[in-house]
């Protein structure tokens, strides 16, 4: 192990390192801290310029339920839910079938369309902004949940595929050829043979794509507009201006926003870091 | 005539499956794939050689767009920006790496404390952009507090044009350096414990084993973490647009910025010109798309 | 007694025919389609009771209306004059139409102007909403700029409210030598920063340069525009404006002069709302008129206009026209732009302006003091892209006003690019 294991080091160090986890771990979460910090504090410290003693009452009941009952919040929250999961289904089902096809057969240009998934994945977002909005105006689904889906799902295959793809050839070809020789058709291989291993995968996928999908932004301004449509991320925005210099509410506000995919990784943190750190280990 | 095609059409199927079964598989997923990515970059393309508002007629003008930004005083100082954006952020790597060899032990505790380090990537760039506005805030931010002890300050990072980008990537740093930690958390862990003995008995201690045995095995953490982490830097946008809307002055703009300004901002009217910027944000980054593809090529060839 | 019941009677019948005139002798029905970018609580409510008031007169119309957060309205009404299209839309005055006029996605209403109606009740707004001679919607309400002071911190020096350039700047010398600011701002979204340069070219070189500017006639590097930089400078040099305006919002600076840290902000009449909610008394705060700069020049000012239009794409026009004839007339005026609605100035000649200490002073000074003309607002009476160049320009100015001659520079290619 490395560096060397702190209980084969003296205990100075030892006791030290100990000690020194909480400190760095506190630098480490100020910023966060003080947010956390004003959004249970009452109006009245700011306007007594009590930004950083401690809260005069606690408000943090008052503050979260203004969040909650008095804002358009929920409702962002619910676009971003209604948004998020479609989209997970969407991309995983799609990059199942593709990285199945571009990672089990052998064909002519197989490696072509591979590196297009691939390629198209670390394309920066701007140089599609001006023509995939025009399309999507021009369906009629510009400010739907549906018109903002459809372009993550397309857009979030690239990397699935790569993903799913990668791991279907770490798959032993055995059970497939074993099962062709008997007879089986392709699409009773992918769906009984091979969906089955990719059990990891899926969960993994699944959890990163939550991830990416809730916290993007720039499509949510991008594709969307108002309530009826925005996921939290762009409508924390909307709810700054309507509690601008708030400070209280806006911090309460955006722990909100924050919340959810936080809550998704210390749920699935196990299956979250195997698809982060998938090809950081031979 | 039904009953004679049937069995023919299931032999047909039999005999083609093996050819056809790929691209019925690879069908649904690349058709999407074109309209909304493949196509729209060569869209891109064509609609930089335009002058249009987005609302009335293009009107074809050739390369001008291209000219125009040759003079275009704004666009240099997003491309420099770009720039230290692209050195800057890969500090997150070795601030990853130190962190992760902090954290590489055995204690109690010690797995809450690696999630706790890590869960600033889960939170999203708008929430990040918010906590750091308000930690730099000049009247009450924490930062000017921290400052203040040692007798510096008050700053007012993000109004002023020397440290604004500076105080940007700094947020941007937070995430990015969690990511990084956790690529080299697990690259650690599959570290070769016999070839560490081996340095150890080699004499190597310290920075020269990091150096000369640990790293080298460390490598595939390392190349995903400077992919993410360049694909990060040239995607910098939301925290941008949060935390000063490209001001002041547009002094932290970087083309991906400036690109949605000057096309869709309040007084960006001008998709044409956009398309232009991003144009030339797309090839630079296809410098590092190739280099990645290129590396992928060699493994794929080495299996 | 019988003389006064036959005028009650006859101005009750009037209002009557009025309204029923309006209606066009037959009912209306459909579908009526009305966004607004009012998203602020107040505003929210009065165009929402308005808008109930007209259904009521139309039982039979089906109205649907859609509030958009102010700030994202500004980019998305693009899209929905395009696609989705509403039958009603609110916007801006003067050039902030031109786009939309130029892409045919604006209905020309020349026709209702010419209803004596709104011909002569409306005339003074009529050039705001005019463009290649046709009209292209009617505003709902207005308001002023100026300065808006603490009162109560000027009595404290033994100041009084300045006229002159020079009593400008003695009293901010004397408000920085006891340590207040002179001026707070927030020129993050840059346009507060147009608001000063309006008024400095205005009184430096008059109203028709102003617009002449503002139209690209003139170029950037003219020695009025710098004598108008100067102007600025000699405030900007002196340390009149809070530290670090580049952080802030209009909204995130309004706690210095609540503070007391400054004395005064140059802002439209829109500001004394959330100034007296922060618990500001009328004691305390007071308006005045920008002062003279260039002794003899006519004043000037900034009365920026908020309007309805009728989209090209809209389906029910008929319907549509008929909201924008209630929306002007002089009774919804009285109403909406009332104490406890938009607290605003109504457009119509024939519409009472609310009692209130700062509408009074800023409807008098537009009726009777601002000779020179009236400006719609920077970014308004200039095209978008010159507006945003040119305000980013203003802000760095403020903050670097040593780089002024390569600002100048630079607007002046933006200027020649856009307008030759």
């Amino acid at each position: 192990m490395f560096p060397q294991p702190v209980e084969k080091s003296s205990a100075a160090w030892r006791n030290g390192y100990q000690a020194l986890l909480p400190l760095a771990l506190l630098f480490w979460l100020l910023p966060l801290i003080g947010v956390a910090l004003f959004s249970i504090k009452p109006d009245t410290d700011f306007a007594n310029a009590n930004y950083w003693g401690l809260p005069s009452t606690l408000s943090l009941a008052e503050n979260y339920s203004k969040v909650f009952f008095e804002s358009d919040m929920p409702r962002y929250l619910l676009n971003s839910v209604f948004i998020t999961v479609p989209t997970v289904l969407g991309a995983v089902a799609l990059s199942c079938m593709t990285g199945f096809a571009l990672g089990i057969y052998r064909f002519r240009f197989n490696i072509l369309v591979f590196f297009v998934f691939v390629a198209g994945n670390f394309v920066p977002f701007q140089i599609l902004m001006v023509p995939v909005r025009e399309l999507t105006v021009n369906m009629g689904l510009y400010n739907t949940i549906t018109g903002l889906v459809l372009f993550h799902v397309a857009f979030q295959t690239g990397f699935c595929t790569l993903f799913m793809r990668n791991f279907i050839r770490a798959l032993p070809r055995e059970l497939i050829e074993a099962a062709r020789v008997e007879g089986v058709s392709e699409i009773r291989i992918f769906w009984y043979v091979v969906l089955p291993l990719m059990r990891p995968a899926i969960a993994a996928l699944s959890v990163l794509i939550f991830t990416f999908i809730w916290n993007d932004y720039f499509w949510a301004v991008v594709l969307t507009q108002g309530p009826e449509a925005q996921p939290v991320t762009a409508g924390i925005t909307s709810f700054n201006a309507q509690y601008r210099a708030a400070y209280h509410l806006m911090s309460a506000g955006s722990l909100v926003a924050a919340l959810p995919p936080v809550i998704m990784f210390f749920a699935m943190q196990k299956h979250f870091i195997a698809g982060l750190t998938l090809g950081a280990v031979k | 005539m039904a009953d004679a095609s049937l069995p023919q059409q299931k032999s047909w199927w039999r005999k083609n499956q093996l050819t056809l079964a790929p691209f019925l598989f690879l069908a649904p997923g690349a058709l999407f794939f074109l309209v909304y990515v493949i196509f729209p970059v060569f869209e891109s393309f064509q609609i930089s050689l335009y002058e249009w508002n987005g609302l009335g007629d293009k009107e074809y003008v050739g390369l001008r767009n291209y000219e125009e930004l040759w003079w275009d005083d704004a666009f240099y100082v997003s491309l420099r920006n770009n720039l230290i954006w692209l050195v800057l952020y890969l500090l997150a790597i070795p601030a990853g790496l130190f962190i992760a060899l902090f954290l590489n032990q055995n204690v109690w505790g010690i797995r809450l404390y690696k999630s706790l380090f890590f869960f600033p990537f889960v939170i999203s760039q708008v929430v990040v952009g918010l906590v750091f506005t308000w930690f730099y805030d000049p009247t009450f931010g924490l930062f000017n507090e921290v400052i203040g002890v040692f007798g510096l300050g008050p700053v007012s990072v993000l109004g002023d044009d020397r440290y604004v980008t500076y105080g940007i990537i700094a947020a941007g740093l937070w995430p990015q350096t969690a990511y990084c930690m956790i690529l080299y958390l697990t690259g650690l862990n599959a570290v070769d414990p016999e070839q560490i003995e081996a340095g150890r008995l080699d004499g190597a201690k310290g920075w020269k084993m990091l150096w000369y045995v640990v790293l080298p095995q460390l490598r595939p953490a390392t190349f995903i973490a400077f992919v993410v982490t360049i694909i990060g830097a040239l995607r910098s946008f939301d925290l941008i647009s949060i935390m000063t809307a490209g001001g002041p002055f547009g002094e932290s703009r970087v083309l991906a910025y400036y690109m949605f300004e000057v096309a869709l901002s309040e007084y960006g009217f001008r998709m044409g010109y956009g398309a232009a910027i991003a144009v030339v944000l797309f090839l630079i980054m296809m410098v590092y798309i190739a280099f990645f593809l290129t590396k992928m090529y060699r493994d794929e060839k080495g299996v | 007694m019988s003389f006064k019941t036959n005028t009650l009677a006859v101005l009750a019948a009037s209002t009557i025919a009025a309204t029923s005139a309006f209606a066009g002798g037959h009912s209306l029905s459909g579908d009526l389609r009305i966004f607004l970018d009012t998203s602020n609580p107040a505003p929210r409510a009065t165009m929402e009771a308005m808008i109930d008031r007209f259904g009521e007169l139309h039982p039979n119309l089906n109205i649907e209306t859609t509030v958009i957060d102010r700030e994202a309205y500004k980019t998305q009404i693009r899209n929905f004059l395009t696609a989705n299209t509403p039958d009603v839309a609110t916007w801006y005055a003067a050039n902030r139409i031109r786009p939309f006029v130029e892409a045919d996605l604006f209905e020309d209403v020349s026709d209702l102007w010419m209803e004596p109606e709104i011909a002569n009740n409306l005339a003074s707004t009529k050039g705001a909403m005019t463009i290649d001679g046709k009209q292209w919607g009617v505003p709902y309400t207005y308001y002023q700029w100026g300065v808006y002071y603490r009162e109560d911190i000027f009595a404290q020096y033994g100041l009084t409210e300045p006229t002159t350039w020079e009593e400008e700047k003695a009293n901010c010398q004397t408000l920085l030598d006891n340590g207040v600011k002179c001026y707070t701002i927030g020129t993050k979204f840059l346009w507060t920063a147009g608001g000063w340069f309006d008024y400095l070219n205005m009184r430096t070189n008059g109203f028709e340069f102003h617009m002449d500017l503002a139209q690209g006639n003139v170029e950037w590097t003219d020695d009025r525009v710098r004598a108008t930089f100067a102007n600025w400078q000699e405030l900007i040099d002196m340390g009149a404006f809070i530290d670090n305006h580049a952080t802030y919002s209009w909204q995130e600076a309004l706690p210095f002069m609540v503070n007391g840290d400054a004395a005064a902000y140059l802002m439209g009449n829109f500001a004394v709302a959330p100034l007296r909610e922060a618990g500001l008394s009328d004691d305390q705060l007071d308006f005045y008129q920008f002062v003279e700069i260039t002794p003899g020049i006519a004043k000037a000012e900034d009365a920026p206009t908020d309007t309805f239009h009728i989209p090209a794409n809209a389906t029910n026009k008929e319907a549509a026209r008929e909201f924008l004839r209630f929306v002007v007339s002089a009774e919804q005026q009285t109403i909406i732009n009332g104490p406890d609605n938009l607290g605003q100035l109504p457009v119509n000649a024939q519409s009472a302006v609310a009692d209130d200490e700062f509408l009074n002073q800023g409807f008098a000074m537009l009726s009777s003091n601002s000779p020179g003309g009236v400006a719609q607002f920077w970014d308004r009476d200039s095209g978008a892209e010159m507006a945003q160049a040119s305000m980013q320009g203003f802000q760095e100015f403020m903050v670097r006003p040593e780089r002024l001659d390569s600002i100048l520079d630079r607007l002046e290619r933006t200027r020649q690019r856009i307008y030759e």
